[in-house]
């Protein structure tokens, strides 16, 4: 049964369904007043700077480059499907979806120890696992230049083993080993989170109906972490998708990807309506992706 | 099959150090017999259970299933199925996938299979349901899938975790009959983990009673109840009076209140404190003028609480021995009923007392 309004203590009178209708608006009005501070926070900062930007998406440019809103037109958009912007897309989709693969293939086992282990070592296992996050991602990811450069320990560990120096900085290669790294957490948090609620019965039951391990783990458990699978691959696929840092940091100038793409029409290109289209565009493949892995996640539960 | 279906010798479960929780086990357990293991919570029937299954190994002591060493075999590799407490219950599959699922593993053909699931799921009254998921069950009819789930593979043993547990009185009731029923027709060994001890009375051929890890009494249902071996079987298995005695050396026994009584036949010794175990059912009152039948005992109380149960009325009497004794009298059309205050003679027969030690 739901707890009764909250009403005015005062009213001692019998209820009427009057009374008990002004109740039960009062507590609707009371729930919309909570809800306001993050409601107008969301609409001044994410609501309107978006349709500012998707108002830009239509927008030209005058002889000087500067934007003009006026002549609205999807010149923009056409420019989308120019062969440029499809390889840049295509990059970015396989290094977002190979980073999501790397995340989930690492994680799922490391999630898999957390969640069966004593709760106190599980919650030292959680926090080394949130560490990363106290120092500034920018640093960490200057870091990883000093590591994959070709005077870092990985080129010196081969020219000791009689090998070639070698540079991963500036490669694609670079890119990916930096996101999975960045990512990671957002993988391994929520599928704890799920392999934690699982019931280990379940399992026990498996392998109580002649299921091996292996088995037991590809019919009870992966299914049952499945809204884990889907929360942490969407949590890590979004972000590679659009990263810029690191990208940024670690790629080669001849392996843009869609954030640094996005970033370079804004500042150096100075073409605002590009940019707009680009940051759309990416944001409906994002949505694609997230209804596919909700289907995806809701078909197997 | 000529050996018994479960035999544990010598079987010690330890968890780290200290926490004994089965400790040496001997226990035989015959084919096509439902055996109870019964005790209180925390008793070890539940780790001796799971040993059998195969979730937990025994840290001591050899398991064999009609004379197969179990040693470390994995539950999958072993004839037994289990049902669980909670069911548990595959929540992503539908009824009839939950019950297909150990013929799957097993590579019984497809056809075999949907025939297999088909006729258990008509035996438990479910083929109706067989596309529906366990969520949308009610308890009674989760139970069912999971007995079907295990029986489907035709194990050599089934194990059953308090499967009664988690519902309701009727339907418990009901689920007992069922329950004996089914075994007496697929002839399977049941062994049957309850902290009820109505629900092993009731169903078993043959009970094990548990305490603190140990294997106190094995034997029917009868002989558990009328001749506990122990005060902890005579007080865990229904209601009992347990009162204090000393022999007095003639065959007989003496009260804290004085008061001489007779023993069964062949009680011996003399000025030794012991237990005298009497269920309450075996007790009856009698007016004070009221003729008591030849050589039964009878003790001068007073009645000082008497609690109404519908089909029977339970008294308690004091007898000036410091506990209460209780009595329990059918409710039969015409009965005397006595009132609190009222003085009378309790009377039992010598033969209807255990004398039970520790």
């Amino acid at each position: 049964m739901a707890a009764p309004p909250v009403t005015d203590p005062e009213v001692t009178a019998p209820v009427t369904p009057e009374l008990e209708h002004a109740a039960g608006k009062a507590e609707a009005r009371r729930g919309f007043l909570i809800a306001l501070p993050s409601f107008i926070y969301l609409v001044l900062l994410f609501v309107i700077p978006l349709g500012l930007v998707f108002v830009y998406s239509f927008a030209t440019r005058d002889a000087t480059g500067q934007t003009v809103l006026e002549d609205w037109n999807l010149e923009s958009y056409k420019r989308l499907f120019s062969t440029e912007v499809l390889e840049i897309f295509l990059r970015s989709l396989v290094l977002a979806a190979l980073t999501t693969g790397i995340c989930l293939i690492v994680c799922y086992p490391f999630a898999f120890y957390i969640a069966t282990r004593t709760p106190r070592v599980r919650n030292i296992l959680l926090i080394l696992v949130m560490i990363p996050f106290w120092s500034n991602f920018l640093v960490r990811t200057y870091a990883w230049r000093v590591l994959l450069g070709s005077e870092g320990p990985l080129s010196q560990l081969s020219v000791l083993l009689g090998g070639e120096p070698f540079r991963l900085l500036f490669t694609n290669v670079a890119v990916l080993i930096g996101l999975v790294y960045g990512f990671m957490p957002f993988m391994v948090l929520p599928l704890y989170a799920a392999l934690e609620r699982m019931d280990w019965r379940l399992v026990e039951a498996a392998r109580d109906l002649y299921a091996d391990g292996w088995t037991a783990f590809r019919k009870v458990t992966l299914p049952l972490s499945m809204p884990g699978v889907v929360a942490g691959s969407i949590l890590v696929f979004i972000p590679s998708l659009g990263a810029y840092v690191t990208p940024a940091l670690l790629g080669g100038a001849r392996t843009v990807l869609m954030g640094d793409y996005i970033v370079s029409q804004f500042l150096a290109a100075r073409n605002w309506p590009f940019g707009s289209a680009l940051s759309f565009a990416v944001m409906f493949v994002m949505l694609l992706a997230t209804i596919f892995y909700f289907r995806a996640g809701a078909k197997t539960l | 099959m000529a050996n018994p279906a479960v035999e544990l010798a010598g079987v010690t479960k330890r968890f780290g150090d200290e926490v004994v929780a089965v400790n040496e086990l001997d226990l035989t357990i015959e084919d096509g017999e439902f055996f109870s293991l019964l005790g209180p919570s925390g008793c070890g029937k539940t780790t001796t259970l799971r040993m059998i299954a195969g979730f937990e190994f025994p840290t001591e002591g050899s398991i064999r299933i009609h004379g197969k060493e179990m040693g470390l075999k994995p539950p999958n590799q072993r004839p037994v199925n289990t049902v669980f407490q909670s069911y548990a219950l595959f929540p992503h599959m539908s009824v009839a996938e939950n019950v297909a699922f150990g013929l799957n593993m097993t590579k019984v053909e497809k056809s075999e299979v949907q025939r297999r699931v088909s006729r258990v799921l008509d035996q438990v009254q479910l083929s109706k349901r067989a596309d529906a998921r366990p969520s949308q069950l009610s308890g009674g009819m989760q139970q069912r899938v999971a007995l079907a789930r295990a029986l489907v593979n035709e194990p050599e043993v089934l194990l059953l975790d308090e499967p009664l547990g988690a519902l309701d009185l009727k339907l418990r009731q009901a689920m007992q009959v069922e329950l004996k029923d089914l075994q007496g027709r697929v002839g399977i060994t049941f062994i049957y983990v309850t902290h009820d001890q109505e629900e092993a009375l009731t169903m078993s051929d043959r009970i094990g009673v548990m305490n603190e890890g140990s294997l106190l009494q094995v034997g029917r249902s009868e002989e558990i109840y009328e001749h506990p071996a122990s005060r902890f079987v005579a007080d865990f298995i229904g209601d009992i009076n347990l009162i204090d005695v000393t022999l007095n050396g003639s065959g007989g026994a003496r009260l804290s209140s004085g008061a001489e009584i007779a023993l069964p036949g062949g009680t011996t010794g003399s000025e030794t404190q012991i237990t005298l175990a009497l269920r309450p059912e075996r007790l009856a009152l009698y007016d004070l003028d009221e003729e008591i039948p030849a050589g039964y005992n009878r003790v001068r109380v007073k009645v000082s609480r008497r609690l109404y149960y519908g089909d029977v009325h339970f008294y308690d009497v004091d007898a000036g021995i410091g506990t209460e004794i209780e009595v329990k009298e059918e409710n039969r059309p015409g009965v005397e009923l006595y009132e609190v205050g009222e003085e009378a003679y309790l009377a039992w027969s010598p033969e209807a007392a255990n004398l039970v030690t520790s």
